[in-house]
C-alpha cells in the first residue's frame, strides 16, 4: 500500500519552466545555491517557506523547458512530491532520472488550493483532497520507471549494479571559484 | 491499424512487430551525442562520468563542446577537460573541439550528417529533436538517462500520440520557418506527451534549414518527437556529408493513427512575434508590438544560426547600420556555417552595419556568455526561448521572431518589420 502525503500544497500556475526552477545562471553551481535560485524569478523568498514533504500542485506544461536537473532543485527544497494538469516529457524522465516524485492528474490545479493537504494512491492511482473529499485519477506510471523514481534515480541504480564505480568525488579538487563572467 | 513513423522507428529499435501510444519501448541507440554541459565537474553535478567503467560501442558516441565554447570561465574549461579526458579513455573518435569543428550540437549532427533516417539518437539537450529534420526518431534526455545510454546501449520511452501536420503552399519572402513555427505554438499551444510529424506537398520547397528550425522548435511545443518525412532532399543531403551511412527511410503507413492531423498553408503564415517570458500562446501579429523599444538583438542557437539565417540577416542590413544604442549580436551555428557566410560576403555584410559576430555557440541562447542582459532589459531573438530570465536577469524581457524581423529590429532599435527588404524576391 503506496500513500503519498503532505499537510500542504503550493500551488503553481501553467507553464513552470526549467529555467524559473534553475535559473541558466545557477547551472554551474553547487547543490545548494540551485536550492536558493529556485523561483527567484517568479516567486522570490519561496524557498524559505518551503518546509520538507510539502508537496506541489502545477498547471498545463510543468517543467516544459530544459534538460537541467530541474527536478533535483525541487526535491532539494524538500519537495515530496508533484501533481500536475500536464507535465513536460523530458521533465518527466528527469523526475525519473533524480528521483523526484511527479504525476499527471487532470483536473488537479482546481481541486487544491495552496495549503490543502493532498493524499495520493498509487495503488488505485486516485488523489484526494481531505478538505473536501473529491478524489482525482492520477495518470498511472508503469513499473519501470515508477521503481527508478520512487527508488531515487539512475545513478544510485547504475552504482548498484556495478556499471559505474563507487562515488570518488570526495577525493576531486573543488574547481576554483568563477573569476569572471556570468556562469550560465 | 498502421504506424506512425515515430511509432515504426521505435518499433524498430525495440525490435517490437508494433508499438502504440502508451506502450512503453526500451530501444537499441544508434547515435549518442554528449555537451560540454553533460560533463560537468563533480560537486556541480550528479552524473559522475570519472566513475563510468565501461561504453557500450564508442562508435556510437559523439561530443561537441558548445554550450560554454571558448570556455568562459573555469568551470566551462573543466567539463571541457573532463569531456576530452572521456572521450581519450574510451576512444571515442567522432569529438568536436573548440577550433574548426566547432559548433552548437545539433548544427554539428546536421552539418555532419549525425542522425540516420529510421533510427533513435539521444542527447542530453532539450533542442535534440532538431534530428527529426532527418527522418531520425532523435530526442532529449535527462543526464542521467545519458550515463545510462553510454553504458548500456539503450534508453526507454513511452510512446505519446501524434500529431500530423501535413504542409501544402509555399512561404511568402521574408517568412520564415520561425514565423510557422510562432503560428503553431500561438495557435495550437501545447503537444505534451505527443509527437508531431510533417509531411505533404509543402515539404518539397522547405530548405533542409528551414526543417531544421521546425524539427528543433518540437521542444517548444513541448513534444516528444519531432519527425519530418524523407524526401530526396533529404537523401542528398546525407549522401554529400556522410556517404556510406546505413540508413532506414521510414514513411508512415497509409492507415496510420493519428490524435489529429492539421493542414498549414505556409503560403498564409505571417511574420509574428512570441511576447516575452513564455513560448506557448504567445504569438501576436508583428504590428501589435511594432515599434517597442530593444536594447539587444539575437540571431544564432540550434534553431536559427543557420546559413539562410545569417543570409537572411545580411540581406536585410546590408548597407545599412544597427541603431545607436542597440546591439546587434549573431551566433553562427557552427565555424563551417561562420567559413560559408564570410565566402558568401554575409559576415562582411552584417560587420559593416555594426553587429558582433561570434563563435559559434549556444552563448547567449541560454544566458551563458557572449550576450547576456542586465536587468530591465528588452531583447529581441530568433533563437529557441524568451523564458522569464532565460538569457540574463529575472526582469529583463525577450521577444522571439525569425532572424529577418530581429535583423530588421536592430536596424530601428524597435521592434519592426523585415517585409520591405525582401520586396523584390521571387523565391
Amino acid at each position: 500500500m503506496t500513500v503519498l502525503k503532505s499537510s500542504k500544497v503550493w500551488k503553481f500556475g501553467d507553464n513552470i519552466d526549467t529555467d524559473l526552477m534553475l535559473p541558466g545562471s545557477h547551472l554551474w553551481k553547487t547543490q545548494e545555491e540551485r536550492r536558493q535560485a529556485v523561483f527567484q524569478a517568479n516567486r522570490p523568498g519561496w524557498v524559505d517557506l518551503v518546509t520538507p514533504g510539502d508537496a506541489m500542485v502545477m498547471g498545463k506544461s510543468f517543467g516544459i523547458g530544459s534538460s537541467r536537473p530541474a527536478s533535483l532543485s525541487l526535491k532539494l527544497c524538500g519537495i515530496g512530491f508533484a501533481l500536475a494538469e500536464s507535465i513536460n516529457g523530458l521533465f518527466f524522465r528527469n523526475c525519473v532520472n533524480y528521483g523526484f516524485i511527479a504525476f499527471e492528474c487532470p483536473g488537479c490545479h482546481e481541486a487544491f488550493a495552496e495549503g490543502d493537504a493532498i493524499e495520493v494512491s498509487l495503488d488505485t492511482w486516485k488523489a484526494r483532497n481531505p478538505r473536501t473529499g473529491q478524489e482525482l485519477d492520477v495518470v498511472p506510471v508503469p513499473e519501470m520507471p515508477l521503481s527508478l523514481m520512487l527508488e531515487g534515480g539512475i545513478v544510485p541504480m547504475l552504482e548498484k549494479r556495478g556499471l559505474i564505480a563507487p562515488a570518488s568525488a570526495a577525493d576531486e579538487p573543488v574547481p576554483e571559484p568563477m573569476k569572471f563572467g556570468h556562469g550560465g | 491499424m498502421g504506424m506512425t513513423m515515430t511509432e515504426k522507428i521505435l518499433a524498430r529499435a525495440a525490435g517490437a512487430e508494433t508499438l502504440r501510444p502508451g506502450d512503453l519501448a526500451v530501444v537499441n541507440v544508434e547515435t549518442t551525442v554528449a555537451m560540454d554541459s553533460t560533463f560537468q565537474p563533480e560537486r556541480l553535478a550528479e552524473e559522475r562520468w570519472r566513475d563510468v567503467r565501461r561504453v557500450h560501442n564508442p562508435d556510437k558516441i559523439a561530443i561537441v563542446l558548445d554550450h560554454l565554447a571558448p570556455a568562459p570561465n573555469v568551470q566551462a574549461a573543466t567539463a571541457h577537460k573532463i569531456a576530452r579526458e572521456f572521450a581519450e579513455k574510451f576512444g571515442i573518435k567522432r569529438f568536436y573541439d573548440v577550433g574548426p569543428d566547432q559548433g552548437i550540437c545539433h548544427a554539428v549532427v546536421a552539418e555532419r550528417a549525425l542522425a540516420m533516417p529510421g533510427t533513435v539518437l539521444v542527447n542530453s539537450d532539450s533542442h535534440t529533436c532538431a534530428g527529426g529534420a532527418f527522418n531520425c526518431a532523435a530526442r532529449g534526455i535527462g543526464r542521467p538517462d545519458m550515463v545510462y545510454t553510454v553504458v548500456t546501449g539503450q534508453t526507454w520511452f513511452r510512446l505519446g500520440e501524434t500529431i500530423r501536420y501535413d504542409l501544402v503552399g509555399k512561404l511568402r519572402p521574408g517568412v520564415a520557418a520561425k514565423d510557422v513555427f510562432l503560428f503553431q505554438a500561438g495557435f495550437y499551444g501545447e503537444h505534451n506527451n505527443q509527437n508531431v510529424e510533417y509531411g505533404g506537398p509543402g515539404l518539397a520547397g522547405l530548405s533542409m534549414n528551414a526543417r531544421q528550425t521546425l524539427a528543433t522548435m518540437g521542444t517548444e511545443l513541448s513534444a516528444d518527437f519531432s519527425i519530418f518525412e524523407p524526401d530526396q532532399r533529404m537523401v542528398d543531403h546525407i549522401s554529400e556529408r556522410n556517404p556510406g551511412a546505413r540508413y532506414f527511410l521510414t514513411m508512415p503507413d497509409d492507415d496510420a493513427v493519428y490524435k489529429e492531423r492539421r493542414t498549414i498553408d505556409l503560403s498564409t503564415i505571417e511574420p509574428l512575434v512570441a511576447l516575452p517570458d513564455a513560448v506557448l500562446n504567445q504569438s501576436v501579429r508583428l504590428s501589435e508590438v511594432a515599434g517597442r523599444h530593444i536594447d539587444q538583438a539575437f540571431i544564432g542557437s540550434c534553431a536559427n544560426g543557420t546559413l539562410e539565417d545569417i543570409k537572411s540577416a545580411a540581406q536585410v542590413v546590408r548597407g545599412r547600420k544597427v541603431a545607436r544604442g542597440t546591439r546587434l549580436i549573431v551566433t553562427p551555428g557552427t565555424q563551417s556555417i561562420y567559413r560559408e557566410a564570410l565566402k558568401a560576403g554575409y559576415i562582411e555584410a552584417l560587420l559593416d552595419a555594426g553587429a558582433v559576430v561570434t563563435p559559434a555557440t549556444c552563448g547567449a541562447c541560454l544566458g551563458g556568455h557572449m550576450g547576456v542582459l542586465a536587468a530591465d532589459e528588452v531583447c529581441i531573438t530568433s533563437s529557441t526561448r524568451n523564458f522569464k530570465g532565460r538569457m540574463g536577469a529575472s526582469s529583463s524581457k525577450v521577444y522571439m521572431a525569425s532572424s529577418a524581423t530581429v535583423a530588421a529590429s536592430a536596424l530601428a532599435g524597435q521592434i519592426a518589420s523585415a517585409a520591405e527588404f525582401f520586396e523584390g524576391d521571387l523565391s
